[in-house]
């Protein structure tokens, strides 16, 4: 079942087309990733989907809802994680979870129970007479993953969720993240971590100006754009053309990215002998869903 | 026009949970310096100055001091205060991801501004009962015009925080809006004092209907003028609480 439906999304600011005619399904349990430079339009992608920012057109739908008309319903099964902090800096840290499920109607006694529950979740008991300014970054983002339980939502909604955390902490919101998606939580998440993506997401969808490029399965992403292996050589200025004259003659896909040249699609048969004086100057390692990002979306700034 | 809805009060309670833990730093503001500017100015200046609308000077200048500080307090949280929750704690960005719209916001800040204006009048007042300055049992309507005067200056000052760039433009509202009306509306010297062309700009100025309308209630004497302020003052509510309204939903949902 389609849970979030987006059709002929557009958002334009003032002189920038920043979410271009995008259409989007995601299904209800799934782990949908989306995935794009800054600049590509996640962020005002999601700043729609959770009602907080008007479509300049299109329409969108989340559990049969038209968000235009039932914006307050939908957003009381969201569950939405920010990219920057917003805690509640007035507030110690029971108490932004317990203001924070009084904006959903929580009783009281439930907001507490409940809020105890998402802290020990996070490992965060023993902070909760804190104050906000007290945390690491490693705490408060868990602390606004936690929060975003608070409702136990359908759907959460998580911008760039890892952004910035030791890799204890990584894992820690990964394994949970999982366990959310076991549940039968809908995830949709921004992220420019494709390890990230790799591990999390079932369908991803990498956004480049605004506009969807490609969709899918990040496995069948990677062997549709890149292959199974790909060889990444060190070239250096004598070598190069040789090199890019060698691939081209054994019709090889490959990306020339100044210092480094990328062969993908190898087949099996292929060796590298040949290529390069030095072998050990040839990575031959498994492609990954960064190698698609690289190709859809240039290896040069966006912004 | 999208109104707002009841859920306004869970930002008000937000609001109040903050202060309800920080009150001690607002005490001074609204409690202390009005007591103190009521005996510098009362009795100090006072001894100076005969009588005034056939009052002692600390009579006529206690309803004024009541009705400025309730216009300040509201003014004061719904400019800076707004403004930090907004801009620097991003705490409005996380409440309208939840049921609430930034319109169930701006209500709540609105009402929770006119709950401190409400809060100060009141403070003073009792103080004011203390030293023996209220006349008339009327006084016990104060606290209900500070509260509508703390929603026409909540109003006003979320219209102009909406606007702003950054903090550093309140020092244009406070000083060219707030300070004057402070000195030019019938607080400290009757309006009758001025040349004409002071007294005509001074019965635009919001606070003026709101030290006429306190001091009428002090005072329990009454006059038709007393109508005419208070329907200013809620057309006032209605046209800058529906404006703010619009201007704030432009700046928060983009």
């Amino acid at each position: 079942m389609v849970i979030i439906k987006a059709k002929n999304l557009t958002k334009k600011f003032k002189d920038l087309l920043a979410v271009d005619d995008v259409n989007l399904e995601v299904e209800e349990g799934e782990c949908f990733g989306l995935l794009g430079p800054n600049g590509a339009g996640k962020t005002s992608l999601i700043r729609m989907i959770t009602a907080v920012s008007p479509p300049t057109k299109g329409d969108i739908w989340v559990l049969d809802s038209d968000l235009r008309a039932h914006s307050q319903q939908v957003k009381a099964v969201l569950g939405v994680v920010p990219q920057h902090d917003n805690l509640d800096p007035d507030l110690t840290v029971l108490q932004n979870l317990v203001t924070f499920a009084r904006y959903f109607d929580i009783p009281k006694d439930e907001a507490r129970q409940r809020s105890l529950g998402v802290l020990s979740l996070f490992q965060l008991e023993d902070k909760r007479n804190s104050h906000i300014r007290e945390l690491s970054g490693g705490m408060k983002r868990r602390l606004l993953i936690a929060r975003s339980l608070i409702n136990t939502p359908k759907i959460m909604i998580l911008d760039e969720p890892t952004i910035g955390l030791d890799p204890q902490t990584k894992y820690l919101v990964w394994r949970k993240l999982t366990e959310l998606k076991s549940q039968g939580v809908t995830q949709l998440i921004c992220t420019q971590n494709m390890e990230e993506a790799t591990v999390l997401c079932d369908r991803v969808a990498i956004m480049h100006q605004g506009k969807i490029l490609s969709l899918g399965v990040p496995r069948e992403l990677i062997s549709r754009y890149v292959g199974g292996e790909v060889w990444e050589i060190e070239v250096d200025s004598d070598e190069r053309d040789r090199t890019v004259k060698e691939l081209e003659s054994r019709a090889l896909d490959f990306e020339d990215a100044g210092g480094k040249v990328y062969v993908f699609h190898v087949g099996a048969d292929e060796s590298v002998t040949g290529l390069v004086s030095f072998p050990e100057k040839v990575r031959r390692r498994s492609a990954t869903l960064e190698d698609v990002f690289f190709r859809l979306t240039g290896r040069s700034l966006a912004e | 026009m999208r109104l707002f809805s009841w859920r306004f009060i869970r930002v008000w309670q937000r609001n109040r949970d903050v202060f309800l833990s920080l009150w001690h730093s607002e005490a001074p503001g609204f409690v202390v310096e009005p007591i103190i500017i009521l005996l510098a100015i009362g009795l100090g200046l006072g001894a100076y100055v005969g009588l005034v609308e056939g009052q002692e000077y600390i009579e006529f200048v206690a309803p004024g001091i009541i009705a400025s500080y309730a216009m300040f307090s509201a003014s004061f949280e719904c400019t800076y205060g707004t403004f930090v929750r907004m801009e620097y704690q991003r705490t409005f960005d996380a409440i309208i991801a939840t049921p609430l719209n930034v319109n169930d916001v701006i209500a709540g800040e609105i009402f929770w501004g006119a709950t401190r204006s409400l809060m100060t009048g009141t403070a003073i007042l009792v103080i004011a009962a203390v030293f023996q300055l209220v006349h008339s049992p009327w006084a016990l309507f104060i606290p209900i015009v500070s509260f509508l005067e703390g929603l026409m200056f909540a109003a006003i000052a979320i219209l102009f925080t909406s606007i702003v760039p950054s903090i550093y433009s309140f020092n244009y509202y406070i000083s060219l809006f707030i300070t004057p009306m402070f000195y030019f509306s019938g607080v400290f010297f009757p309006l009758s004092s001025f040349p004409e062309i002071v007294q005509n700009l001074s019965w635009v100025a919001p606070l003026t209907p709101v030290v006429s309308l306190t001091r009428a209630l002090i005072n329990g004497k009454f006059s038709l003028d007393v109508l005419w302020a208070l329907a200013l003052i809620i057309a006032l509510i209605a046209l800058f609480f529906s404006i703010s309204l619009v201007t704030m939903r432009r700046r928060l949902t983009v």
